[in-house]
């Protein structure tokens, strides 16, 4: 009986199958799947048009009394309204890039959408340690390495194809993309989005892998999502925060992931020093926390 | 708690018998968690090839961290142990390539189905998959899960997870399968019918078994040895029929017709240990009981005495198990992360 004959010892047999696990347990589970489809619809419906800062700065927004209208010739406040639209297009371009808030929130969602996903990949861990089944994966040849990283690609993977829906979705809404876009920039978006999920889910694993309750990454999730969501360009531009949260905003990850997508898809002129500072900020960033996410995993997976 | 005086004769009988291969060899395998909590305390045995070995004991004995170490997901503190001759520290990966494990836990993914879980555990070893397609069909077969390979396992009973959970552990061919309380939480037939795969697949791969369980009748009928641990120590070794024997042998209870004391008489008969009389019945201890109260009777009719009532009772597992850890099997506190995987365990059982 030759165990070893018929065994491929490559360092990362393994890899595809428990990642495929984990993808598995979302495209096989129906209502999982449509639900995570449903979501971002419901995110750009409701929050994008809800949130319709444009319409603030129109003329319509302005009630002007009848007495003073009555001071004016329709000649005039014919010139006045047309001077109050393009003010609202000059506001809207100076505070968010773009005219059109829904492009501007619906780039934000999608490093939301990033964030929310990764979370889960902490949570897996927990429940793959308290039902067994991580005991049994290591008693298998599979590398430790390759337990936590197809943790982390199965999250990445996921939250890639989110995004995709997510701007596949918000086209019909009125996305609007920028001049200086062209279909290759896409692939620039992606490249971000995979950096900062990988950063993203090895913090997550990092931070759970030695707990055994399945309430600590719930409330880890719960501390970290909104701070890191709202400190965060996301829904509102940096520049218009007071100070002190700018300090904050302006080290959290997420504000460079969603300048660079931005710049990428949105905006008519590209800053490209500035798409470079986000790349890289972005690219450290996954580099250091998926190194330490992989050092204490296996670390403690070898305890 | 007393010496054990079958632990000695053991090793000295194993000094002698050491020619068939020794398969599992542990010595002075030590874990100590946090530096103080010292779980596991200076194990050592061996288990020869094609045993079937058990190990007893209660919750937080010991007994899942010593399996833990020898399916190298734990390191040891301290001591040695080897699987096939190879050491599961430092050669850790080939122990891994040669062991199966049949985990307490369902840990079949639910929402796929028999077969996809039985491939995933193939790829974990790294088995193409043309030779993993086909064992994984062969060995459905054996556990008699075909009909039921392209369902989901949530659709699955107790006893048919636990049969997916053993074709997974033996799905790289492994020489050593590692059992960890194989039949928790099933029913009396269905722990019976798992009984007989496991004994059909020992049989088909001549595989050495190492099991813990909490069903002492179990670890009677099927394992050759037994050790039961306690506190993290091996307080006795042997087979289950020589533990029992060492309790002071078979209780053999009798009354006579005559009005007399016979107490004197009885202990001239060989092998008869200690007799006591309580309410007109003698108590009699002995080795081998049916053997003795033939000679009992005998020599009682020499001297004109008639035998009224005689009984024979064997010492259980349980008695033995007792007499050595100090405490019945069932009572003992667990850490919380183990009863929540139990639970878990029992609640998928009884689907």
């Amino acid at each position: 009986m030759s165990t070893a004959n018929n065994v491929t010892k490559s360092k990362i047999h393994g890899l595809w199958a428990l990642t495929n696990r984990e993808l598995k347990k979302w495209y096989k589970a129906p209502v999982v799947f449509v639900l995570t489809l449903i979501q971002p619809v419901i995110w750009l419906g409701l929050l994008g048009n809800a949130l319709n800062l444009s319409s603030l700065f129109s003329a319509d927004s302005i009630q002007i009394p009848p007495d003073i209208i009555m001071q004016f010739s329709p000649a005039q406040i014919a010139a006045l309204s047309q001077f109050f639209n393009g003010l609202q297009d000059q506001i809207m371009r100076s505070t968010f890039g773009t005219t059109s808030y829904l492009s501007f929130m619906a780039v934000g969602m999608i490093a939301f959408t990033a964030l929310f996903t990764t979370m889960f990949s902490g949570m897996s861990v927990v429940w793959d340690r308290r039902l067994g089944f991580l005991n049994k994966v290591l008693s298998t040849p599979v590398s430790r390495g390759v337990i936590i990283v197809s943790k982390v690609l199965s999250a990445t993977l996921r939250a890639m194809f989110q995004a995709a829906i997510i701007l596949i979705i918000a086209i019909p809404f009125g996305f609007t993309f920028g001049a200086a876009f062209t279909p290759l920039n896409i692939l620039g978006v992606f490249a971000m989005l995979f950096l900062i999920c990988m950063g993203l889910s090895s913090m997550f694993i990092a931070i759970n892998v030695r707990s055994t309750r399945i309430e600590t990454p719930m409330a880890v999730t719960n501390l970290l999502n909104l701070p890191l969501t709202f400190a965060s360009s996301a829904f509102f531009p940096i520049e218009r925060m007071p100070e002190w949260l700018q300090v904050v905003a302006k080290v959290n990850p997420l504000s460079y992931t969603i300048d660079g997508m931005r710049q990428l898809l949105i905006f008519d002129t590209i800053n490209y020093s500035q798409l470079a500072l986000d790349f890289a900020f972005v690219g450290i960033f996954a580099l250091v926390l998926t190194s330490i996410g992989i050092v204490l995993s296996w670390r403690f997976l070898n305890k | 708690m007393k010496p054990p005086r079958s632990l000695r004769k053991l090793t000295e009988k194993l000094a002698v018998v050491n020619v068939t291969e020794e398969v599992i060899k542990v010595e002075g395998l030590t874990k100590i968690f946090n530096k103080h909590l010292v779980a596991v305390d200076h194990v050592s045995f061996s288990v020869k090839q094609g045993e079937i070995f058990g190990f007893l004991g209660p919750n937080g004995a010991g007994k899942t961290t010593t399996i833990n170490m020898l399916i190298t997901v734990l390191k040891p503190t301290s001591g040695k142990a080897s699987i096939l001759g190879y050491d599961i520290a430092k050669e850790a990966n080939a122990v891994r390539y040669s062991i199966g494990v049949v985990p307490q836990e369902y840990t079949a993914d639910e929402d796929l189905t028999g077969i996809e879980n039985i491939l995933l555990c193939a790829d974990l070893y790294g088995i193409p998959r043309e030779v993993s397609k086909k064992r994984a069909e062969e060995l459905l077969e054996l556990v008699e899960l075909t009909k039921f390979k392209d369902k989901k396992v949530q659709t699955y009973s107790g006893g048919m997870r636990r049969r997916l959970e053993l074709a997974c552990g033996l799905i790289n061919r492994p020489r050593v399968l590692f059992l960890d309380e194989p039949t928790l939480g099933l029913d009396v037939q269905t722990r019976a019918a798992t009984w007989n795969y496991i004994k059909k697949l020992k049989k088909e791969f001549g595989m050495t078994l190492f099991m813990t369980t909490h069903y002492l009748e179990e670890a009677d009928a099927l394992c050759d040895r037994i050790a039961i641990i306690d506190h993290g120590k091996i307080v006795v070794i042997g087979t289950p029929d020589e533990l029992k024997e060492n309790l002071g042998g078979d209780i053999i209870t009798l009354s006579i017709k005559q009005d007399a004391d016979i107490t004197n008489l009885v202990k001239k008969v060989e092998r008869v240990k200690e007799v006591k009389k309580d309410d007109g019945m003698y108590l009699i201890k002995s080795e081998n009981g049916e053997v003795t109260a033939p000679l009992i009777i005998e020599s009682l009719r020499k001297e004109g005495y008639v035998v009224t009532k005689l009984s024979l009772s064997k010492p259980t597992l349980n008695e033995v198990y007792l007499q050595y850890t100090g405490r019945s099997i069932r009572d003992t506190e667990e850490s919380p992360e183990t009863v929540f995987a139990q639970r878990h365990t029992m609640r998928r059982a009884r689907m």
